[in-house]
């Protein structure tokens, strides 16, 4: 175990790349679905104004 | 073609009617290369050896400064749709616009360009290959620079964007360019580099006059 | 002579059913509804890979027998350059569809794969910096392949700011697809050009960051790990894709219906 967390010296660095590399994707993935997320919300809340505007005129 | 030299009188006529839009990239490319020896100090191999990178920056910066102005009034007084509506082919016209562009904003800065050597004290085979670089390397800056310039005609304040835009597709052009006359000042030869050079710029040549029509028609849609 | 008359009608209708397939994917309706359903098996199927790539990679390979474990952050960093490249592949080619048959699906995708493509080219050049530290003994080397990397980041953020700066849909997809299909041409040049840069003055010799010689060991979890980011960048596509659809027609009847 503690030769996995070592890495012959290189521990510092080779886990430094796949956390970075976790953090970025998931931020990546994180992002996206939100503007999806976001997108959806403002387009339902949009229709949602357009059609109690026509119901009331 | 005759259409396409009408274009550049039209356009050389139109800048040397305003000088100082002429004089502008020029002055401004002086000072940038004024600018280094007093940054970096008198070491003469120093500026010997960043003299010839540090002219094609300040070329390639004082191109994107004039660039800025290449559709932009034409955009705004309506003629560059009528360069559109006309029968003759866009891209035609465009290259037309393109190569006056490189006549009233290049050539000055390529003629200066080896005067301004002498300041970071290149010898005599470098300055000739930094005039012939730039001589073959500019107009690549041109062409890539139209199509930058039609993409965001239409944008304002897009002067950032530009060289957002167009700063990473010069590279090869930079690196080409600026390599070479440094070699050449080594007392290399750079025949090789040189025809790559000039491939580049045929390639641009032949194939951003298509993407610069299309950007215009973009641009005014 | 019948039978070929009937062959030539076989032929018709597989031709038919063939347009038919492509055409009803490029219906945004019929595309939306498709990624919403593979979507989660693509993350699924990514995450179980990257789970099984890394733990190949950072226990069961052996050391390299020159960068000793150092090695190992090739398996983070190849995949990122190898689908960098990829995305901006993608970008490039859905542009050109979209240019050329005026296909609003290609501009989504097209849009989709920017934002991906710059996170997986700065992981590249981060994970490619901390692999530099202690091969080269410095954090940032010229080495052409870096440089490039570089210089493609750029292009993506050219692109993404281009997009930004245009307020209509319509004209921000053409505008960026003329800019990434110059750009596609240009990225060769760009290579070949950083690379012949780089051979003229060549220092004391670096360690490349080269592939080590390569067994079966170390070269499997490599292959998992380009699958993973695969299917990875796929999914982060279909999900960007569908916000793209959208925008783009939030004021058709199969939206609001979706929606309500």
């Amino acid at each position: 175990m503690a030769e996995i967390i070592h890495m012959g010296g290189y521990g510092s660095y080779v886990w430094s790349a796949f956390g970075l590399t976790f953090v970025v994707l998931l931020a990546t993935v994180w992002l996206t679905k939100r503007s999806l997320q976001q997108t959806r919300n403002r387009l339902t809340r949009r229709l949602r104004s357009a059609s109690a505007t026509e119901a009331s005129s | 073609m005759s259409i396409f030299f009408a274009v550049i009188k039209h356009d050389l006529a139109m800048a040397f009617r305003r000088w100082s839009d002429l004089a502008m990239p020029l002055v401004f490319f002086v000072i940038v290369c004024t600018l280094f020896p007093l940054a970096l100090g008198q070491d003469k191999e120093l500026l010997q050896a960043v003299g010839p990178g540090a002219i094609w920056v300040a070329a390639l910066l004082a191109t994107l400064l004039s660039l800025n102005t290449l559709f932009r009034e034409d955009f705004d007084d309506g003629s560059l749709e009528q360069l559109a509506l006309s029968e003759h082919p866009l891209s035609v016209l465009l290259l037309g616009k393109t190569a006056a562009h490189w006549l009233v904003a290049e050539v000055p800065l390529v003629l200066l360009a080896p005067l301004l050597a002498l300041g970071f004290d290149i010898p005599a085979a470098g300055r000739e290959a930094l005039l012939l670089t730039l001589l073959i390397g500019t107009p690549t800056l041109s062409l890539l620079g139209s199509v930058g310039a039609a993409l965001t005609a239409g944008l304002r304040r897009a002067s950032g964007l530009l060289a957002v835009l167009i700063l990473p597709l010069s590279v090869p052009v930079l690196i080409f360019g600026a390599r070479s006359a440094d070699l050449a000042a080594r007392g290399q030869s750079i025949e090789g580099p040189l025809l790559l050079l000039g491939g580049i710029t045929v390639l641009a040549l032949t194939l951003t006059p298509f993407a610069t029509a299309a950007a215009v028609r973009v641009t005014l849609d | 002579m019948p039978s070929v008359a009937y062959g030539r009608q076989l032929d018709a209708i597989f031709v038919l059913s063939m347009w038919n397939w492509f055409f009803k994917l490029g219906s945004p309706p019929h595309f939306y509804r498709i990624a919403t359903r593979l979507e989660p098996w693509l993350m699924g199927g990514a995450l179980v890979l990257l789970v099984i790539g890394a733990y190949g990679g950072l226990a069961m390979a052996p050391p390299d027998y020159l960068q000793g474990d150092g090695f190992r952050i090739i398996y983070v960093h190849v995949p990122s350059a190898f689908l960098s490249m990829f995305a901006y592949s993608v970008m490039a080619v859905a542009s050109a569809i979209g240019l050329i048959w005026r296909m609003k699906l290609a501009f989504c995708v097209a849009a989709a794969s920017a934002p991906a493509g710059a996170a997986f080219t700065f992981l590249a050049l981060c994970t490619g910096a901390i692999w530099g530290e202690p091969i080269w003994g410095t954090w940032w080397a010229w080495d052409p392949r870096l440089t490039a990397e570089l210089v493609l980041l750029f292009l993506f953020l050219g692109y993404m700011l281009l997009r930004q700066a245009m307020p209509e849909t319509r004209q921000a997809d053409r505008a960026s697809g003329i800019l990434a299909v110059v750009g596609v041409v240009n990225l060769p040049i760009i290579h070949y050009s950083v690379e012949w840069w780089n051979s003229i003055h060549q220092g004391p010799s670096l360690m490349k960051l080269e592939t080590p010689s390569i067994d079966g060991d170390m070269l499997w979890p490599l292959l998992v790990m380009i699958v993973a980011y695969q299917l990875l960048f796929i999914g982060i596509l279909f999900t960007s894709i569908r916000t793209q659809i959208l925008l783009r027609e939030r004021n058709t009847r199969w939206i609001s219906d979706l929606l309500s």
